[in-house]
């Protein structure tokens, strides 16, 4: 029985709940759930194992669409409720869904403190630059001037670049994707499940409703070869229709140059190494931007480090070895006992 | 030769500046008349700023200690020795003194800069206004330096020792032995000698200074105390609620979790679990008050006995998780050790005014259960019935404590790890008849299923669920439904919880009610009164919500009931909404400050003369 069971292989079916999917006709959403099911998949994880946990947000009704354990949780919150959850059971492999107004605004403090800490969870941000479930509010990655309904007359405020922020933050795990390439979404994911510690995912996704189109420039099927640089590790950074276009690092800035003009060669271009452990170069290809530079898409940074949970496991785990009490009741009579007789 | 006076009970309290090591000088007075057998109650009462100016009266930092033989129960109104080692030290305390006190002065800091410093027009040791006490003026200041001059200690470590001499000047009044303080500090410093050797000089410079100097004093001795058989140790509220909690974690054989942020006076908690990695216990120190509690939730969720520890404004940050946990139905215990608000409010004195915060402060309709401690070592009982409750009924638990207990010391009678009760989780069903919102018929609670488990993956959130599969449901009757499951569950632990206790026989006029961290001295004041042949009866409440089911029962026994309790009513007014059939009088005290037993009596007296 218990080996019948072990050859049964999990098949996507496995992972796709008995809940309605409620997401808009042609949001980003679906793709980032395909791309998730298949990772589980490829990875196959025991449905029980695998965990969701949401913030609030569109995105975060991610959960009721998993045959998986899941908890939606409250707006914010969900990467400190993940947090304890994996440190309760480490065995879990936990994934937190969230979207830009609930990872970088109402929930900043988590989202850095947990990258800060390096626990082993993956983030999937879902960057829709728009609050879509209060329908059409600025979000912190808003770009400054667009009309929204909270700002009629353009917002004001500078956006987050997440990937920064993250960085900053002292990220070893991070990714951009495009909600439109779900093969490279589902390697992104692939990736993000293995690296032991922190992973953020950041998904730039449509929202059809209140910010439809707004990484069109980006993911356009036309613009998409010369708007994207998608890093693969160990190779050029080549992009273009033609992909004769390159990144070529020139002093402390990058530049977009083209392979045969000015003498320049495929040995001028940079080539991408997400396991260095400097984060410079990594910060510097998560702040290209249009229209000057392509938007650089995969895994931006994958280096390893401590992980929050095993040292946290660990102190634990030498203390018991180390303590001169062995029970509750060796504690409760050490030190200054007396005796009323 | 000098006399000795025996005594039922004294109070002493320490007395300086926040910098004088009052708070250490207590401890080590209190372990050493614990270890003799005493009752023993403590109330450290110290300023929220780290070292306030110097000599100023708001640095003053206090520890009073109530020792006796009987009639212990809390650490007494005003002190029968005080210890002050300034001039502000003394002003602070002089008008909770009573005549014939003994106050022991450091005469060295008796300077014109000093007194007036303090607040004092003239000298107070020249004007015969502290005539009516019996004051020694010992040269604290000066003998300890004259005492460790070949040390070779710069000014400021031999300083550190002035309270060692006040201690063993304590020591001599009360004819105390040494020894446990003197083994305090071998282990503490045996690696220092001098500083070792340094503090043994001025405990002993202070007994030989009162043997010699103040023979002529009377000095005391108090008789042990009648107390029952067994094994005691000196414990604080706040270390015995993190000891309660690792003992039920133990019972249940599942690992503690505490998600917490530091806060005043809650955060000894964290300090003691830190200590105890040993144990399994898993101490997650969070960036903010609602990662606290949230890491909680979540180790909830994952199986762990999960808590969360915090004071009046870290509640108010945790509400909105607070009410995540009851609408998924998630074990977890939040400690309020509560102190004198709103917003920053008195963060180092006690009050019990977050009590209607914890019954009603929720958005939605949002029933849980609260207890409250009422001794410093109650409150490890408390803490493991918080746990019991939670995991029990599947439920969040609010555990109130007061900074009055949680600071406070008493003798705590050792238990035995294998006497606790056992804690029973509910077994999930095995033969497919499981639902995330299927209940237990007699608790209303659902069952805890945590992920892992194979066969029983689902999904909960924030959102109202459907009545029993537990998938998103916004209709009408279902939410309806839901609420009403929702507050029965809460109902029925009082189904599990043992009957309301009152003091009393044959009483029928007058009934106290008091709840939470002032037990002991509503106790202490109702006994007096009743060894007066009063007409007066006590009950005290630990479980609010729900209260017991025999509460109305013992109620309509009196004609009169007296709502006593630190903050505005909230307490009685609860009351009124859960029992409108009896009415209430209040006595209520905003003061950041305790009780005392003669305020009370005064009350209380009072209230029997106009019935």
């Amino acid at each position: 029985m218990e080996g019948a069971l072990t050859n049964c292989m999990l098949t996507t079916k496995d992972f796709v709940s008995n809940q309605q999917v409620k997401w808009c006709p042609g949001c980003g959403d679906y793709a980032v759930l395909n791309a998730v099911q298949k990772t589980l998949v490829d990875l196959q994880i025991p449905k029980e194992n695998a965990v969701f946990v949401s913030g609030i947000g569109c995105s975060s009704r991610f959960p009721y669409y998993m045959a998986t354990y899941g908890f939606h949780t409250i707006h914010g919150r969900a990467a400190a409720i993940a947090s304890g959850l994996k440190l309760a059971n480490p065995a879990l492999s936990v994934w937190v869904i969230s979207g830009d107004g609930d990872s970088l605004a109402i929930g900043g403090n988590h989202f850095i403190h947990v990258i800060r800490r390096n626990l082993d969870l993956n983030l999937i941000l879902f960057n829709n630059e728009i609050y879509g479930l209060t329908k059409g509010q600025s979000s912190p990655t808003t770009k400054k001037g667009q009309v929204t309904k909270s700002a009629p007359h353009g917002t004001i405020e500078n956006p987050f670049i997440p990937g920064e922020l993250a960085l900053g933050a002292g990220a070893h795990f991070y990714a951009r994707v495009p909600d439109t390439n779900v093969k490279l979404m589902t390697q992104v994911m692939l990736e993000a499940e293995k690296h032991r510690g922190f992973s953020l995912v950041e998904v730039l996704q449509n929202c059809v409703i209140f910010n439809d189109d707004v990484h069109a420039a980006i993911t356009g099927k036309d613009s998409k070869a010369d708007n994207q640089l998608i890093l693969e590790q160990g190779k050029p950074m080549l992009f273009g229709k033609e992909m004769n276009k390159g990144i070529r690092l020139n002093g402390l800035r990058l530049e977009v140059v083209t392979l045969g003009e000015n003498g320049i060669s495929e040995k001028d271009i940079l080539v991408h190494d997400a396991y260095c452990a400097d984060p410079t170069l990594h910060a510097m290809l998560t702040r290209m931007k249009l229209p000057d530079f392509p938007v650089a898409m995969g895994i931006i940074r994958n280096t390893t480090s401590e992980v929050y949970n095993d040292l946290f496991h660990g102190q634990i785990e030498n203390e018991k070895k180390k303590s001169e009490f062995k029970s509750l009741d060796d504690l409760f009579h050490s030190g200054n006992v007396f005796h009323v007789n | 030769m000098s006399k000795t006076v025996a005594l039922e009970s004294v109070v002493i309290k320490f007395a300086g500046d926040s910098g004088d090591g009052m708070q250490l000088a207590g401890t080590l007075f209190t372990d050493t008349a614990a270890n003799l057998g005493s009752q023993i109650a403590t109330f450290p009462d110290f300023p929220s700023e780290i070292r306030a100016p110097q000599g100023t009266v708001a640095g003053v930092s206090g520890f009073q200690i109530n020792f006796g033989r009987s009639g212990v129960h809390s650490p007494g109104d005003s002190p029968n020795v005080l210890v002050a080692m300034n001039p502000a030290a003394l002003k602070a305390n002089l008008t909770n003194l009573k005549p014939a006190c003994t106050i022991i002065l450091d005469g060295d800091t008796f300077t014109k800069k000093e007194w007036e410093k303090a607040g004092f027009l003239v000298n107070p040791l020249e004007d015969n206004s502290l005539d009516d006490y019996k004051v020694i003026v010992a040269p604290i200041t000066s003998l300890t330096k004259t005492n460790l001059a070949d040390l070779g200690l710069d000014n400021k470590a031999t300083d550190r020792c002035k309270n060692m001499f006040a201690l063993g000047m304590i020591y001599w009044l009360f004819n105390l032995p040494t020894d446990q303080t003197v083994d305090f500090y071998k282990l503490k410093f045996g690696k220092k000698p001098i500083i070792l050797e340094a503090n043994i000089r001025a405990l002993n410079a202070g007994i030989n200074y009162g043997e010699i100097v103040q023979a002529n004093t009377s000095s005391y001795t108090v008789l042990p105390a009648d107390t029952l058989t067994g094994s005691y140790r000196n414990i604080t509220g706040n270390q015995a609620t993190a000891w309660g909690f690792m003992a039920a974690a133990a019972k249940v054989k599942r690992d503690l979790f505490l998600g917490t942020y530091p806060i005043t006076p809650a955060t000894d908690i964290l300090h003691e679990l830190s200590k105890h990695k040993w144990s399994g216990v898993k101490i997650f120190q969070a960036e903010d008050e609602i990662a606290g509690i949230c890491s909680a939730i979540g180790a909830s969720y994952g199986g762990n006995i999960a808590i969360t520890t915090t004071s009046g404004p870290g509640m108010a940050l945790k509400t909105e998780a607070i009410g995540l946990a009851v609408m998924t139905e998630l074990p977890i215990v939040i400690v309020n050790v509560q102190r004198g608000g709103p917003s920053t409010g008195l963060p180092t004195k006690t009050e019990q005014s977050d009590l209607a915060e914890a019954i009603y402060g929720r958005p939605g309709d949002s029933p849980l259960v609260v207890i409250a401690a009422s001794t410093p070592a109650n409150c490890f009982d408390w803490a493991f019935e918080a746990v019991r409750i939670a995991v029990e009924h599947v439920t969040p638990v609010i555990l109130l404590s007061e900074s009055y207990i949680a600071n406070g010391a008493e003798p705590w009678r050792i238990k035995k790890i294998q006497d606790l009760p056992e804690i029973k989780i509910d077994p999930v069903p095995a033969d497919g008849s499981w639902q995330p919102y299927a209940r237990n018929p007699l608790k209303k609670s659902r069952a805890w299923v945590t992920p892992g488990m194979k066969g029983y993956e689902h999904r909960i959130g924030g959102l109202e669920k459907e009545s029993g599969s537990g998938n998103v449901s916004y209709a009408p009757k279902n939410h309806a439904e839901m609420c009403e499951l929702r507050r029965q569950k809460i109902e029925k632990v009082a189904d599990f919880i043992p009957l309301q206790r009152y003091k009393g026989k044959l009483e029928k006029k007058l009934l106290i009610v008091g709840w939470g961290g002032q037990f002991g001295i509503l106790y202490g004041a109702v006994s007096e009164l009743q060894k007066q042949g009063k007409d007066i009866a006590f009950t005290h409440f630990n479980y609010i919500v729900p209260l017991p089911k025999n509460t109305a029962e013992i109620f309509a026994k009196f004609e009169t009931i007296l709502v006593c309790e630190l903050n505005n009513g909230q307490f009685a007014d609860y009351l009124r909404a859960e029992l409108p059939q009896f009415s209430y009088l209040q006595f209520n005290k905003m003061e950041g400050q305790p009780f005392t037993i003669e305020e009370l009596i005064k009350k209380f007296n009072h209230v029997l003369a106009d019935k």
